[in-house]
Protein backbone atom coordinates (compact mmCIF):
# COMPACT_ATOMS: atom_id res chain seq x y z
CA UNK A 1 0.00 0.00 0.00
CA UNK A 2 1.09 3.41 -0.82
CA UNK A 3 -0.35 6.32 0.60
CA UNK A 4 -0.54 9.13 -2.72
CA UNK A 5 -1.59 13.13 -2.92
CA UNK A 6 -2.62 14.68 -5.70
CA UNK A 7 -2.31 18.38 -5.66
CA UNK A 8 -4.20 20.55 -8.21
CA UNK A 9 -3.46 23.89 -9.45
CA UNK A 10 -5.80 25.54 -7.16
CA UNK A 11 -4.42 24.09 -3.60
CA UNK A 12 -7.01 21.36 -3.63
CA UNK A 13 -5.91 17.94 -2.72
CA UNK A 14 -6.93 14.32 -2.92
CA UNK A 15 -5.24 11.28 -1.04
CA UNK A 16 -5.62 7.87 -1.18
CA UNK A 17 -4.04 4.53 -0.22
CA UNK A 18 -3.51 2.87 -3.34
CA UNK A 19 -2.89 -0.67 -4.00
CA UNK A 20 0.52 -2.58 -4.66
CA UNK A 21 0.69 -3.21 -8.37
CA UNK A 22 -1.67 -0.53 -9.63
CA UNK A 23 -0.31 1.87 -11.57
CA UNK A 24 -0.79 5.68 -10.90
CA UNK A 25 -3.15 6.47 -13.37
CA UNK A 26 -5.81 3.95 -12.80
CA UNK A 27 -5.34 5.03 -8.99
CA UNK A 28 -6.05 9.07 -10.16
CA UNK A 29 -8.88 7.91 -12.26
CA UNK A 30 -10.64 5.90 -9.50
CA UNK A 31 -10.16 8.44 -7.09
CA UNK A 32 -11.64 11.37 -9.65
CA UNK A 33 -8.25 13.36 -9.67
CA UNK A 34 -9.77 15.71 -12.18
CA UNK A 35 -7.22 15.96 -15.82
CA UNK A 36 -6.13 12.56 -15.18
CA UNK A 37 -7.73 10.57 -18.32
CA UNK A 38 -5.60 7.81 -19.28
CA UNK A 39 -7.70 7.18 -22.55
CA UNK A 40 -5.25 4.36 -23.89
CA UNK A 41 -5.29 2.40 -20.51
CA UNK A 42 -1.86 2.98 -20.26
CA UNK A 43 -0.32 1.76 -22.82
CA UNK A 44 1.61 5.00 -23.74
CA UNK A 45 -0.24 6.73 -26.47
CA UNK A 46 -1.94 9.25 -25.59
CA UNK A 47 0.05 11.60 -22.84
CA UNK A 48 -3.02 11.89 -20.64
CA UNK A 49 -2.07 11.29 -17.62
CA UNK A 50 0.87 13.68 -16.96
CA UNK A 51 2.09 14.39 -13.54
CA UNK A 52 4.61 16.66 -11.88
CA UNK A 53 6.25 14.52 -9.51
CA UNK A 54 7.24 16.46 -5.94
CA UNK A 55 11.35 17.04 -6.72
CA UNK A 56 11.71 14.97 -3.56
CA UNK A 57 10.39 11.80 -4.46
CA UNK A 58 11.20 11.83 -8.34
CA UNK A 59 14.19 9.57 -8.47
CA UNK A 60 11.40 7.16 -6.37
CA UNK A 61 9.30 6.65 -9.51
CA UNK A 62 11.74 4.62 -11.37
CA UNK A 63 13.32 5.56 -14.59
CA UNK A 64 11.96 6.77 -17.63
CA UNK A 65 12.11 4.91 -20.60
CA UNK A 66 12.34 5.92 -24.15
CA UNK A 67 8.83 5.87 -25.28
CA UNK A 68 7.89 7.90 -21.61
CA UNK A 69 10.16 10.15 -22.49
CA UNK A 70 8.93 10.85 -26.21
CA UNK A 71 5.38 10.64 -24.73
CA UNK A 72 5.95 13.26 -22.50
CA UNK A 73 6.76 15.65 -25.64
CA UNK A 74 3.04 15.78 -26.43
CA UNK A 75 1.86 16.78 -23.10
CA UNK A 76 -1.54 19.52 -23.02
CA UNK A 77 0.59 21.21 -20.40
CA UNK A 78 4.41 21.51 -21.27
CA UNK A 79 6.80 18.89 -19.44
CA UNK A 80 9.08 19.68 -17.13
CA UNK A 81 12.36 18.40 -15.54
CA UNK A 82 10.05 16.14 -13.04
CA UNK A 83 7.13 15.04 -15.57
CA UNK A 84 6.06 12.05 -15.70
CA UNK A 85 3.61 10.12 -17.57
CA UNK A 86 1.50 8.19 -14.15
CA UNK A 87 0.69 5.14 -15.88
CA UNK A 88 4.14 4.42 -15.72
CA UNK A 89 4.53 4.33 -11.75
CA UNK A 90 3.38 1.73 -9.93
CA UNK A 91 2.32 1.87 -6.57
CA UNK A 92 4.51 0.06 -3.74
CA UNK A 93 5.41 0.90 -0.24
CA UNK A 94 8.85 3.07 -1.69
CA UNK A 95 6.10 5.17 -2.59
CA UNK A 96 4.29 5.74 0.24
CA UNK A 97 3.68 9.26 1.19
CA UNK A 98 4.36 10.49 -2.37
CA UNK A 99 3.28 13.90 -3.85
CA UNK A 100 1.72 14.53 -7.33
CA UNK A 101 1.14 18.00 -8.43
CA UNK A 102 -1.92 17.51 -11.61
CA UNK A 103 -1.33 20.70 -14.65
CA UNK A 104 -4.57 21.99 -15.79
CA UNK A 105 -5.15 22.12 -19.66
CA UNK A 106 -6.81 25.06 -20.73
CA UNK B 1 -37.88 15.82 -10.20
CA UNK B 2 -36.26 17.22 -13.53
CA UNK B 3 -35.75 14.21 -15.93
CA UNK B 4 -32.07 12.82 -16.25
CA UNK B 5 -29.71 12.46 -18.58
CA UNK B 6 -30.00 8.86 -20.00
CA UNK B 7 -27.08 7.23 -21.73
CA UNK B 8 -27.84 4.08 -23.85
CA UNK B 9 -24.92 2.10 -23.85
CA UNK B 10 -22.25 1.61 -21.03
CA UNK B 11 -18.66 2.23 -23.05
CA UNK B 12 -16.23 4.09 -23.45
CA UNK B 13 -18.05 7.22 -24.60
CA UNK B 14 -20.75 7.06 -21.70
CA UNK B 15 -17.64 6.95 -19.11
CA UNK B 16 -15.84 10.10 -21.14
CA UNK B 17 -19.37 11.62 -21.00
CA UNK B 18 -19.70 11.69 -17.28
CA UNK B 19 -16.14 11.99 -16.41
CA UNK B 20 -16.30 15.38 -18.23
CA UNK B 21 -20.05 16.01 -16.91
CA UNK B 22 -18.44 15.75 -13.05
CA UNK B 23 -15.42 17.46 -13.95
CA UNK B 24 -17.54 20.33 -15.23
CA UNK B 25 -19.70 20.53 -11.60
CA UNK B 26 -22.72 19.66 -13.72
CA UNK B 27 -25.98 19.08 -11.86
CA UNK B 28 -28.45 17.65 -13.79
CA UNK B 29 -28.73 13.82 -13.03
CA UNK B 30 -27.38 11.05 -15.15
CA UNK B 31 -28.87 7.54 -15.60
CA UNK B 32 -26.21 4.99 -17.53
CA UNK B 33 -28.36 2.12 -18.83
CA UNK B 34 -25.89 -0.75 -20.53
CA UNK B 35 -26.88 -4.31 -22.31
CA UNK B 36 -23.85 -6.04 -20.28
CA UNK B 37 -23.02 -6.93 -16.97
CA UNK B 38 -19.86 -4.19 -16.05
CA UNK B 39 -19.50 -0.67 -15.75
CA UNK B 40 -18.37 0.75 -18.96
CA UNK B 41 -14.53 -0.96 -19.19
CA UNK B 42 -11.57 -0.58 -22.26
CA UNK B 43 -12.40 -2.62 -24.86
CA UNK B 44 -8.43 -2.52 -26.61
CA UNK B 45 -7.09 -5.34 -24.23
CA UNK B 46 -9.76 -7.70 -24.24
CA UNK B 47 -7.47 -9.12 -27.66
CA UNK B 48 -4.24 -8.53 -25.89
CA UNK B 49 -3.51 -8.64 -21.66
CA UNK B 50 -7.12 -9.71 -20.71
CA UNK B 51 -7.28 -13.17 -23.48
CA UNK B 52 -3.66 -13.03 -21.77
CA UNK B 53 -4.62 -13.71 -18.40
CA UNK B 54 -2.65 -11.20 -17.40
CA UNK B 55 -5.11 -8.77 -16.33
CA UNK B 56 -8.08 -8.76 -13.87
CA UNK B 57 -11.47 -8.09 -15.15
CA UNK B 58 -11.86 -5.02 -12.24
CA UNK B 59 -8.43 -3.33 -13.99
CA UNK B 60 -10.72 -3.21 -17.13
CA UNK B 61 -12.98 -0.64 -15.99
CA UNK B 62 -12.62 2.88 -16.67
CA UNK B 63 -13.85 3.66 -13.58
CA UNK B 64 -14.18 1.08 -10.66
CA UNK B 65 -18.43 0.42 -9.92
CA UNK B 66 -18.29 2.61 -6.54
CA UNK B 67 -17.16 5.67 -8.31
CA UNK B 68 -20.27 5.95 -10.18
CA UNK B 69 -22.63 5.94 -7.04
CA UNK B 70 -20.42 8.73 -5.32
CA UNK B 71 -21.00 10.64 -8.16
CA UNK B 72 -24.95 9.84 -8.13
CA UNK B 73 -25.11 8.39 -11.62
CA UNK B 74 -27.53 5.56 -11.65
CA UNK B 75 -26.17 2.52 -13.42
CA UNK B 76 -28.39 -0.31 -15.20
CA UNK B 77 -26.75 -3.16 -15.81
CA UNK B 78 -28.12 -5.79 -18.48
CA UNK B 79 -30.61 -3.63 -19.75
CA UNK B 80 -32.02 -3.52 -23.33
CA UNK B 81 -33.94 -0.51 -24.79
CA UNK B 82 -36.33 -1.45 -27.09
CA UNK B 83 -37.39 1.91 -28.36
CA UNK B 84 -37.72 5.39 -27.94
CA UNK B 85 -40.73 7.68 -28.17
CA UNK B 86 -38.87 10.89 -29.28
CA UNK B 87 -42.55 12.73 -28.74
CA UNK B 88 -42.89 11.88 -25.25
CA UNK B 89 -39.15 11.73 -24.43
CA UNK B 90 -39.52 8.25 -23.46
CA UNK B 91 -37.03 5.10 -24.32
CA UNK B 92 -39.10 1.58 -23.73
CA UNK B 93 -36.84 -1.13 -22.09
CA UNK B 94 -37.24 -4.44 -23.00
CA UNK B 95 -39.46 -5.35 -19.63
CA UNK B 96 -41.60 -2.88 -21.09
CA UNK B 97 -41.01 -0.13 -18.43
CA UNK B 98 -40.52 3.53 -19.95
CA UNK B 99 -38.18 6.07 -18.70
CA UNK B 100 -38.29 9.68 -18.96
CA UNK B 101 -35.17 12.14 -20.04
CA UNK B 102 -34.51 15.30 -20.48
CA UNK B 103 -31.48 14.62 -22.74
CA UNK B 104 -30.80 11.42 -24.26
CA UNK B 105 -27.39 10.18 -25.20
CA UNK B 106 -26.80 6.64 -27.91
CA UNK B 107 -23.52 4.93 -27.24
CA UNK B 108 -24.61 1.89 -28.36
CA UNK B 109 -21.92 0.80 -30.08
CA UNK B 110 -20.59 -1.60 -32.48
CA UNK B 111 -21.00 -5.42 -32.70
CA UNK B 112 -18.39 -7.83 -34.48
CA UNK B 113 -20.14 -9.47 -38.06
CA UNK B 114 -20.09 -13.19 -37.72
CA UNK B 115 -20.68 -15.96 -40.87
CA UNK B 116 -23.94 -16.53 -41.43
CA UNK B 117 -25.46 -19.76 -39.78
CA UNK B 118 -25.45 -21.80 -43.05
CA UNK B 119 -21.37 -21.73 -43.70
CA UNK B 120 -20.88 -22.41 -40.02
CA UNK B 121 -21.23 -19.29 -37.87
CA UNK B 122 -22.83 -20.78 -35.03
CA UNK B 123 -21.18 -23.75 -34.57
CA UNK B 124 -19.37 -24.72 -31.28
CA UNK B 125 -15.88 -22.93 -30.75
CA UNK B 126 -16.32 -20.42 -33.19
CA UNK B 127 -15.60 -17.07 -31.45
CA UNK B 128 -16.25 -13.32 -32.54
CA UNK B 129 -14.06 -10.80 -30.10
CA UNK B 130 -15.68 -7.84 -28.92
CA UNK B 131 -17.07 -7.89 -24.69
CA UNK B 132 -15.61 -9.37 -21.46
CA UNK B 133 -18.18 -12.30 -22.18
CA UNK B 134 -16.65 -12.85 -25.36
CA UNK B 135 -13.30 -13.83 -23.69
CA UNK B 136 -14.84 -15.65 -20.91
CA UNK B 137 -16.24 -17.73 -23.27
CA UNK B 138 -13.21 -18.36 -25.18
CA UNK B 139 -10.48 -18.14 -22.82
CA UNK B 140 -10.82 -21.11 -21.17
CA UNK B 141 -10.26 -23.12 -24.90
CA UNK B 142 -7.49 -21.27 -25.86
CA UNK B 143 -4.61 -23.60 -25.11
CA UNK B 144 -1.08 -24.18 -25.77
CA UNK B 145 -0.86 -26.92 -28.64
CA UNK B 146 -4.55 -26.56 -30.01
CA UNK B 147 -5.19 -25.16 -33.56
CA UNK B 148 -6.92 -21.80 -33.81
CA UNK B 149 -7.94 -20.42 -37.08
CA UNK B 150 -8.81 -16.54 -37.29
CA UNK B 151 -10.89 -15.46 -40.16
CA UNK B 152 -9.86 -11.79 -41.27
CA UNK B 153 -6.86 -10.04 -41.16
CA UNK B 154 -7.75 -6.91 -39.61
CA UNK B 155 -6.03 -5.92 -36.39
CA UNK B 156 -8.30 -7.51 -34.10
CA UNK B 157 -7.56 -10.60 -35.73
CA UNK B 158 -3.61 -10.07 -36.32
CA UNK B 159 -3.57 -8.88 -31.70
CA UNK B 160 -5.72 -12.19 -31.42
CA UNK B 161 -3.42 -14.14 -33.29
CA UNK B 162 0.08 -12.46 -31.29
CA UNK B 163 -1.68 -13.36 -27.36
CA UNK B 164 -2.50 -16.98 -29.10
CA UNK B 165 0.93 -17.37 -30.39
CA UNK B 166 1.97 -15.61 -26.80
CA UNK B 167 -0.31 -18.80 -25.20
CA UNK B 168 1.20 -21.30 -27.52
CA UNK B 169 -1.31 -22.18 -30.22
CA UNK B 170 -0.42 -23.09 -33.73
CA UNK B 171 -2.25 -20.09 -35.69
CA UNK B 172 -3.59 -19.88 -39.47
CA UNK B 173 -5.13 -16.52 -40.45
CA UNK B 174 -7.38 -16.01 -43.56
CA UNK B 175 -7.95 -13.00 -45.14
CA UNK B 176 -9.31 -12.71 -48.72
CA UNK B 177 -8.04 -9.36 -49.95
CA UNK B 178 -4.40 -9.38 -51.42
CA UNK B 179 -3.07 -8.58 -48.47
CA UNK B 180 -3.46 -8.24 -44.43
CA UNK B 181 -4.56 -4.54 -43.20
CA UNK B 182 -5.81 -4.05 -46.87
CA UNK B 183 -8.66 -1.83 -45.85
CA UNK B 184 -6.81 0.67 -43.14
CA UNK B 185 -3.49 0.55 -44.31
CA UNK B 186 -0.09 1.04 -46.82
CA UNK B 187 1.20 -2.16 -48.54
CA UNK B 188 4.51 -1.33 -46.38
CA UNK B 189 2.49 -1.20 -43.56
CA UNK B 190 0.74 -4.89 -44.14
CA UNK B 191 4.47 -6.17 -45.13
CA UNK B 192 5.60 -4.86 -41.32
CA UNK B 193 2.97 -6.93 -40.03
CA UNK B 194 3.06 -10.30 -42.66
CA UNK B 195 6.79 -10.10 -41.78
CA UNK B 196 6.47 -9.90 -37.99
CA UNK B 197 3.55 -12.93 -37.77
CA UNK B 198 5.71 -14.99 -39.94
CA UNK B 199 8.72 -14.38 -37.56
CA UNK B 200 6.56 -15.78 -34.74
CA UNK B 201 5.20 -19.15 -36.68
CA UNK B 202 1.64 -17.68 -37.84
CA UNK B 203 0.63 -19.02 -41.08
CA UNK B 204 -0.58 -16.05 -42.74
CA UNK B 205 -2.85 -16.61 -45.81
CA UNK B 206 -3.93 -14.00 -48.20
CA UNK B 207 -6.12 -14.08 -51.28
CA UNK B 208 -7.95 -16.60 -49.86
CA UNK B 209 -11.65 -17.45 -50.52
CA UNK B 210 -13.23 -19.47 -47.14
CA UNK B 211 -16.36 -21.16 -48.34
CA UNK B 212 -17.26 -22.91 -44.69
CA UNK B 213 -16.50 -23.70 -41.95
CA UNK B 214 -16.39 -28.06 -41.30
CA UNK B 215 -18.33 -29.42 -37.82
CA UNK B 216 -18.09 -32.55 -36.25
CA UNK B 217 -20.91 -33.31 -33.77
CA UNK B 218 -21.84 -29.58 -34.18
CA UNK B 219 -18.04 -28.58 -32.98
CA UNK B 220 -15.82 -26.84 -36.06
CA UNK B 221 -13.18 -28.79 -36.75
CA UNK B 222 -12.00 -27.01 -39.55
CA UNK B 223 -12.35 -24.90 -42.50
CA UNK B 224 -12.66 -25.12 -46.45
CA UNK B 225 -11.49 -23.20 -48.93
CA UNK B 226 -12.48 -22.27 -52.44
CA UNK B 227 -9.48 -24.11 -53.73
CA UNK B 228 -10.98 -27.19 -52.11
CA UNK B 229 -8.13 -27.35 -49.57
CA UNK B 230 -8.94 -27.67 -46.05
CA UNK B 231 -7.50 -26.44 -42.84
CA UNK B 232 -7.43 -27.97 -39.58
CA UNK B 233 -8.85 -26.25 -36.71
CA UNK B 234 -10.07 -26.74 -33.08
CA UNK B 235 -11.38 -23.06 -32.66
CA UNK B 236 -12.00 -20.18 -34.87
CA UNK B 237 -12.11 -16.40 -34.41
CA UNK B 238 -14.21 -14.27 -36.75
CA UNK B 239 -12.63 -10.91 -37.45
CA UNK B 240 -14.46 -9.43 -40.43
CA UNK B 241 -15.01 -6.42 -38.98
CA UNK B 242 -18.50 -4.28 -37.19
CA UNK B 243 -21.22 -2.73 -37.74
CA UNK B 244 -22.64 0.27 -36.17
CA UNK B 245 -25.70 -0.53 -33.85
CA UNK B 246 -27.88 1.77 -35.33
CA UNK B 247 -31.16 -0.45 -34.94
CA UNK B 248 -32.46 1.60 -31.48
CA UNK B 249 -31.82 4.86 -33.85
CA UNK B 250 -33.45 3.91 -36.99
CA UNK B 251 -36.20 2.51 -35.44
CA UNK B 252 -36.83 6.20 -33.65
CA UNK B 253 -36.72 7.47 -37.36
CA UNK B 254 -33.00 9.27 -36.72
CA UNK B 255 -30.86 9.79 -39.93
CA UNK B 256 -28.74 6.98 -40.40
CA UNK B 257 -26.07 6.15 -42.91
CA UNK B 258 -23.61 3.41 -41.51
CA UNK B 259 -23.82 5.17 -38.36
CA UNK B 260 -26.60 7.33 -36.61
CA UNK B 261 -25.40 10.59 -38.18
CA UNK B 262 -24.46 13.56 -36.14
CA UNK B 263 -23.72 17.50 -36.68
CA UNK B 264 -20.59 18.89 -35.52
CA UNK B 265 -22.01 19.05 -31.90
CA UNK B 266 -22.92 14.86 -31.54
CA UNK B 267 -26.42 15.89 -31.94
CA UNK B 268 -28.64 13.67 -33.93
CA UNK B 269 -31.30 14.50 -36.44
CA UNK B 270 -33.35 14.87 -33.32
CA UNK B 271 -32.02 18.07 -31.36
CA UNK B 272 -32.76 16.12 -28.11
CA UNK B 273 -30.67 13.25 -28.92
CA UNK B 274 -27.44 13.02 -29.28
CA UNK B 275 -24.74 10.22 -29.85
CA UNK B 276 -21.03 9.50 -29.34
CA UNK B 277 -18.40 6.67 -30.49
CA UNK B 278 -18.96 3.81 -32.88
CA UNK B 279 -22.08 4.06 -33.51
CA UNK B 280 -22.00 7.54 -35.15
CA UNK B 281 -20.92 8.63 -38.45
CA UNK B 282 -20.30 12.38 -39.34
CA UNK B 283 -19.11 14.85 -41.47
CA UNK B 284 -14.82 15.06 -41.98
CA UNK B 285 -12.71 16.02 -44.90
CA UNK B 286 -15.58 16.08 -47.07
CA UNK B 287 -16.80 12.52 -46.88
CA UNK B 288 -19.25 10.73 -44.37
CA UNK B 289 -16.80 8.67 -41.92
CA UNK B 290 -17.43 6.35 -39.05
CA UNK B 291 -14.08 5.85 -36.57
CA UNK B 292 -13.49 2.57 -34.13
CA UNK B 293 -11.71 3.99 -31.66
CA UNK B 294 -11.25 4.42 -28.11
CA UNK B 295 -9.97 8.19 -28.99
CA UNK B 296 -12.98 9.01 -30.90
CA UNK B 297 -15.50 7.77 -28.33
CA UNK B 298 -13.73 8.99 -26.11
CA UNK B 299 -13.38 12.66 -27.17
CA UNK B 300 -17.40 12.83 -28.69
CA UNK B 301 -18.67 11.68 -25.43
CA UNK B 302 -16.87 14.03 -23.21
CA UNK B 303 -17.56 16.81 -26.20
CA UNK B 304 -21.37 15.73 -25.72
CA UNK B 305 -20.78 16.81 -21.72
CA UNK B 306 -19.61 20.30 -22.38
CA UNK B 307 -22.38 20.62 -25.46
CA UNK B 308 -24.64 20.18 -22.42
CA UNK B 309 -22.79 22.36 -19.97
CA UNK B 310 -23.22 25.45 -22.59
CA UNK B 311 -19.77 25.43 -23.85
CA UNK B 312 -19.32 26.55 -27.45
CA UNK B 313 -17.49 23.81 -28.88
CA UNK B 314 -17.63 21.72 -32.09
CA UNK B 315 -16.01 18.26 -32.56
CA UNK B 316 -12.29 18.37 -34.85
CA UNK B 317 -10.34 16.44 -32.59
CA UNK B 318 -7.16 14.41 -35.09
CA UNK B 319 -7.35 10.85 -34.56
CA UNK B 320 -5.31 8.53 -33.29
CA UNK B 321 -5.46 4.92 -32.75
CA UNK B 322 -2.97 2.12 -31.50
CA UNK B 323 -2.27 -1.44 -31.22
CA UNK B 324 0.31 -3.93 -29.89
CA UNK B 325 1.60 -7.05 -31.22
CA UNK B 326 4.63 -9.02 -29.84
CA UNK B 327 6.89 -6.33 -29.47
CA UNK B 328 5.55 -4.06 -31.39
CA UNK B 329 3.75 -1.22 -30.39
CA UNK B 330 2.15 0.62 -33.55
CA UNK B 331 0.60 4.02 -33.21
CA UNK B 332 -1.19 5.60 -35.29
CA UNK B 333 -2.46 9.33 -36.20
CA UNK B 334 -5.05 10.68 -38.85
CA UNK B 335 -6.91 9.60 -41.37
CA UNK B 336 -5.17 8.32 -44.31
CA UNK B 337 -8.62 7.99 -46.45
CA UNK B 338 -7.39 9.43 -49.70
CA UNK B 339 -4.11 9.36 -49.46
CA UNK B 340 -2.09 8.61 -52.80
CA UNK B 341 1.66 8.07 -51.86
CA UNK B 342 3.24 7.08 -48.83
CA UNK B 343 6.94 8.14 -47.82
CA UNK B 344 8.75 5.50 -45.31
CA UNK B 345 10.87 6.71 -42.83
CA UNK B 346 13.44 4.27 -41.83
CA UNK B 347 13.64 3.43 -37.89
CA UNK B 348 16.13 3.34 -35.42
CA UNK B 349 16.52 -0.50 -35.76
CA UNK B 350 15.25 -3.09 -37.82
CA UNK B 351 11.99 -3.48 -36.19
CA UNK B 352 10.92 0.15 -36.18
CA UNK B 353 10.20 2.40 -39.20
CA UNK B 354 6.92 4.97 -39.95
CA UNK B 355 4.82 5.01 -42.43
CA UNK B 356 3.52 8.49 -43.79
CA UNK B 357 0.91 9.24 -45.76
CA UNK B 358 0.26 12.22 -48.47
CA UNK B 359 -2.31 13.59 -50.39
CA UNK B 360 0.04 15.04 -53.10
CA UNK B 361 2.31 17.48 -50.98
CA UNK B 362 -0.10 17.24 -47.73
CA UNK B 363 0.09 15.05 -45.00
CA UNK B 364 -2.65 13.19 -44.04
CA UNK B 365 -1.37 10.30 -40.88
CA UNK B 366 1.30 8.51 -39.73
CA UNK B 367 1.48 4.64 -39.04
CA UNK B 368 4.70 4.25 -36.66
CA UNK B 369 6.31 0.74 -35.43
CA UNK B 370 8.26 1.02 -32.42
CA UNK B 371 9.46 4.54 -33.36
CA UNK B 372 6.92 6.74 -31.11
CA UNK B 373 8.60 10.22 -32.35
CA UNK B 374 7.18 9.75 -36.31
CA UNK B 375 3.87 9.78 -34.03
CA UNK B 376 4.23 12.31 -31.24
CA UNK B 377 6.45 14.63 -33.08
CA UNK B 378 4.22 13.45 -36.28
CA UNK B 379 0.94 14.51 -34.53
CA UNK B 380 2.43 17.97 -33.63
CA UNK B 381 3.07 18.61 -37.58
CA UNK B 382 -0.42 17.52 -38.51
CA UNK B 383 -1.95 19.49 -35.71
CA UNK B 384 -0.03 22.09 -36.51
CA UNK B 385 -1.02 21.96 -40.54
CA UNK B 386 2.28 21.35 -41.14
CA UNK B 387 3.33 19.48 -44.46
CA UNK B 388 6.86 18.59 -44.17
CA UNK B 389 8.39 17.19 -48.29
CA UNK B 390 8.92 13.57 -48.78
CA UNK B 391 12.85 13.94 -48.57
CA UNK B 392 12.43 15.60 -45.05
CA UNK B 393 10.43 12.24 -43.90
CA UNK B 394 13.08 10.02 -45.47
CA UNK B 395 15.94 11.36 -43.99
CA UNK B 396 16.40 9.63 -40.54
CA UNK B 397 18.69 12.61 -40.09
CA UNK B 398 15.75 15.25 -40.27
CA UNK B 399 14.91 16.38 -36.56
CA UNK B 400 11.39 15.62 -36.38
CA UNK B 401 11.15 18.25 -33.22
CA UNK B 402 12.58 20.81 -34.58
CA UNK B 403 10.12 20.23 -37.85
CA UNK B 404 7.10 20.28 -35.17
CA UNK B 405 8.39 23.22 -33.65
CA UNK B 406 9.42 25.35 -36.44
Amino acid sequence: MANITWIMEDGSEISAEVKDGLNLMEAATANNVPHIEGECGGCLSCATCHVFVDPAWFAKTGEIDDIEDTMLEMTDVEREDNSRLSCQIVASAALDGLILRVPEPE
Amino acid sequence: MAAPIVIVGAGQAAASFISRHVTLGSQQPVLLIGDEAHPPYQRPPLSKKYLLGALERERLFIRPLEWYADQAVELRFDTRINSIDRDLKKIITNDGESIEYDKLLLCTGASARSLPADIGGTLDSVFTLRSIADIDKMSPQFQAGRKLLIVGGGYIGLEAAATSRQLGLEVTVLELADRILQRVAAAETSNYFRDLHSGHGVDLRESVRMTRLLSEDGAVRGAELESGEVIDADLVLIGIGSSPNTELGQAAGLDCDNGIRVNEICQTSDPGIYAAGDCTSFFRNGQQIRLESVQNAADQGDLVARVLAGEAVTYTALPWFWSDQYDCKLQIVGLNQGHNHTVIRPGANASSMSVWYYRDAELLAIDSMNEPKSYAFGRKIIEAGKHPTAAQVADPATDLKALAMS
